[in-house]
């Protein structure tokens, strides 16, 4: 390497802080948040929680775990991305496949992508989807969660492009030696874009997840709210009483308070995305690249 | 004979759009069917066939509305402010992490600033009003200590807007790096070298090789961002606001949601919910005519 100046020394030891200050600043909510949810009711109260823990405690996790609520939306949250993400993965290999031909290979082409195109500039928005779903009679049945986006039309597009980037000349050959669209889309396509794939696997499982509109409005039920819309309603909404957490309740425990209650659950819904996100995000910046800025 | 042959060599290609064009069909278009209700007096139980046409009422009822101009001068506001943050702020952060050139530092900042992106609102909506709290929030303790009083972000109208851009670019900052960063490498290093030779510092190569290497991301980043002047964020605003901001606070989503879904007038949410989608599909049309026109970008 060249040899560096003063001024860039200055300026790379500047850079580095910035950085790295920044990148704090990311995680500074979260960690106190964390902090809290494993201190004490007492200490929580007394503000003198920052970043780490407080007489350590895990009685805010035991009663959060203790909870039925709890419990039941996290699996109407499993049983929803289980679904959602074979639903979109489906859909989305399916669709994406046909639309990477050439329009001399697949002379539909144009028409069908037109056909999803519309759809992320024009909507029918909230009242008539609404309205929709519950003429199908989906609510307060998984599939109003999982259904209405069972295309992610963006999802597609990366996974096209990136079809598209893959050389020609394997598919030709395969073709030649009597290569059906099966065989090229399973042998060939499928196994060359795992990158693209865990990119495409990460925003759904993600989406699912996080999903809690949805829950809330096709939901009449709570037994039937995924988490987040639970959550939703124990956090940020507290006038839903029923499902509040009443004060008296929280004074039987001495190591339970509202505040590191909540901070608790909010860990909780966050910790399954703290579990994928490292094993996929190493390939999300790659194959996010590669599916959307061409040339 | 050729003909036929390409009929069934193309016949598995349509067999596996099939399943996709029934769901976006049955969930999107009948949808945008649907839109009628905001020119009827939508009765549930009589449907859209059974339903009374009203014509424009619905839209004079709405214009008529004492808040509307209001929510749609706040929607504009947040989400200009917005736009224009998302802009500038990756740009400076890739241009910064473009300069380390430690590979495992650089990792480790990205995989951190990309994070909070991956989170829920109602998961962020949770840690924020803990941690923007006026009593007991970390935030306004730090702010504390340099002699700030207490600060209701959340709570004040005149502070609210400000948070939800600060806090939606601190979500997504990181994320919105990622294509500017991919500019960033695809920039010819033999630029750089020559630049080296004529005796160009690293300031001057930022100015004359680095930043005109990814203007026509820039470009295309703006040009695309317009499409979002109507959309302020939903998620965003609807776990975080209340009564106290709705002055500054109430975009036309949320205001659809309460019109519609709290107070079921289905007819008038809908109409609000098609204005907006009416002025948004002008916009997107725009937006990507002009992106091809200036970034050679398109759609498919």
């Amino acid at each position: 390497m060249l040899k560096r100046t003063t001024g860039e020394k200055i300026f790379a030891i500047f850079n580095y802080i910035i950085l790295s200050f920044t990148a704090f600043a990311c995680l500074v909510p979260m960690i106190n948040v964390l902090a809290v949810s494993f201190s004490s009711s007492t200490a929580a109260a007394t503000g003198s929680v920052k970043l780490w823990p407080v007489d350590f405690t895990l009685a805010s996790y035991k009663y959060a775990l203790s909870k039925r609520e709890f419990l039941q939306s996290f699996l109407v949250s499993l049983k929803r991305v289980t679904l959602g993400y074979i639903v979109n993965m489906v859909m989305t290999i399916s669709v994406a496949y046909p639309l990477s031909k050439d329009r001399s290979d697949f002379r539909a082409r144009n028409v069908y992508a037109w056909f999803f195109i519309i759809t992320m500039m024009f909507s029918g928005g909230l009242i008539p989807t609404f309205v929709t779903v519950r003429k199908l009679g989906l609510l307060d049945t998984v599939w109003a969660l999982v259904l209405p986006g069972a295309v992610p039309v963006f999802n597609v597009i990366l996974l096209m492009n990136f079809f598209r980037e893959l050389p020609k000349e394997i598919e030709e050959a395969a073709y030649i030696d009597g290569a059906s669209h099966w065989t090229t889309l399973f042998r060939i396509y499928l196994p060359l874009s795992l990158p693209s794939l865990a990119t495409i696997s990460l925003f759904v499982l993600v989406g699912h997840w996080n999903g809690w509109f949805d829950g809330m409005i096709y939901m009449n039920r709570p037994k039937n709210w995924p988490l987040q819309t639970y959550l939703r309603t124990i956090l940020i909404n507290p006038d839903i009483s029923q499902y509040q957490t009443s004060s008296e309740e929280l004074a039987n425990l001495k190591e339970v308070s509202e505040r590191t209650f909540k901070s608790a659950q909010v860990f909780l819904g966050a910790a399954p995305i703290l579990a994928v996100y490292p094993f996929l995000q190493k390939y999300f910046m790659k194959g996010l690249v590669m599916g959307s800025v061409k040339g | 004979m050729a003909g036929r042959k390409k009929w069934v060599r193309e016949l598995p290609l349509h067999i596996l759009m099939i399943p996709g064009v029934i769901a976006v069909f049955i969930f999107n278009y009948i949808p945008m069917f649907g839109i009628i209700m905001a020119f009827q007096k939508f009765v549930p139980a009589k449907g859209f066939f059974g339903s009374k046409w009203v014509g424009m009422d619905n839209f004079r009822y709405i214009f008529s509305m004492p808040n509307i101009w209001t929510v749609i001068r706040n929607t504009v506001f947040i989400a200009v402010m917005k736009i224009i943050a998302n802009l500038i702020v990756p740009i400076i952060f890739a241009l910064l992490l473009n300069e380390i050139r430690k590979e495992a530092f650089k990792r480790t900042i990205q995989t951190i600033i990309y994070f909070p992106h991956f989170l829920s609102w109602v998961i962020l909506g949770g840690i924020l009003i803990d941690v923007l709290s006026p009593t007991s929030g970390i935030v306004n303790e730090f702010l504390g200590l340099f002699g700030v009083k207490p600060v209701y972000f959340l709570g004040d109208a005149k502070w609210f807007p400000f948070t939800l851009v600060l806090t939606n670019t601190w979500k997504e900052f990181g994320y919105n790096t990622i294509v500017y960063l991919a500019a960033l490498t695809s920039i010819d290093p033999t630029l750089y070298e020559a630049a080296v030779v004529d005796g160009a510092g690293r300031l001057k190569q930022t100015w004359h090789i680095t930043l005109p290497g990814i203007l026509p991301i820039v470009t295309l980043m703006t040009v695309l961002s317009l499409g979002n002047v109507l959309n302020a964020g939903f998620d965003q605003v609807f776990n975080l606001y209340s009564p106290s901001v709705y002055s500054t606070g109430d975009i036309i989503d949320t205001l659809v949601y309460r019109i519609g879904m709290v107070e079921a007038q289905f007819s008038v949410s809908a109409a609000v919910g098609l204005f907006k989608s009416a002025i948004s599909f002008v916009l997107v049309v725009i937006s990507n005519k002009l992106a091809n026109k200036y970034a050679g970008y398109r759609v498919f």
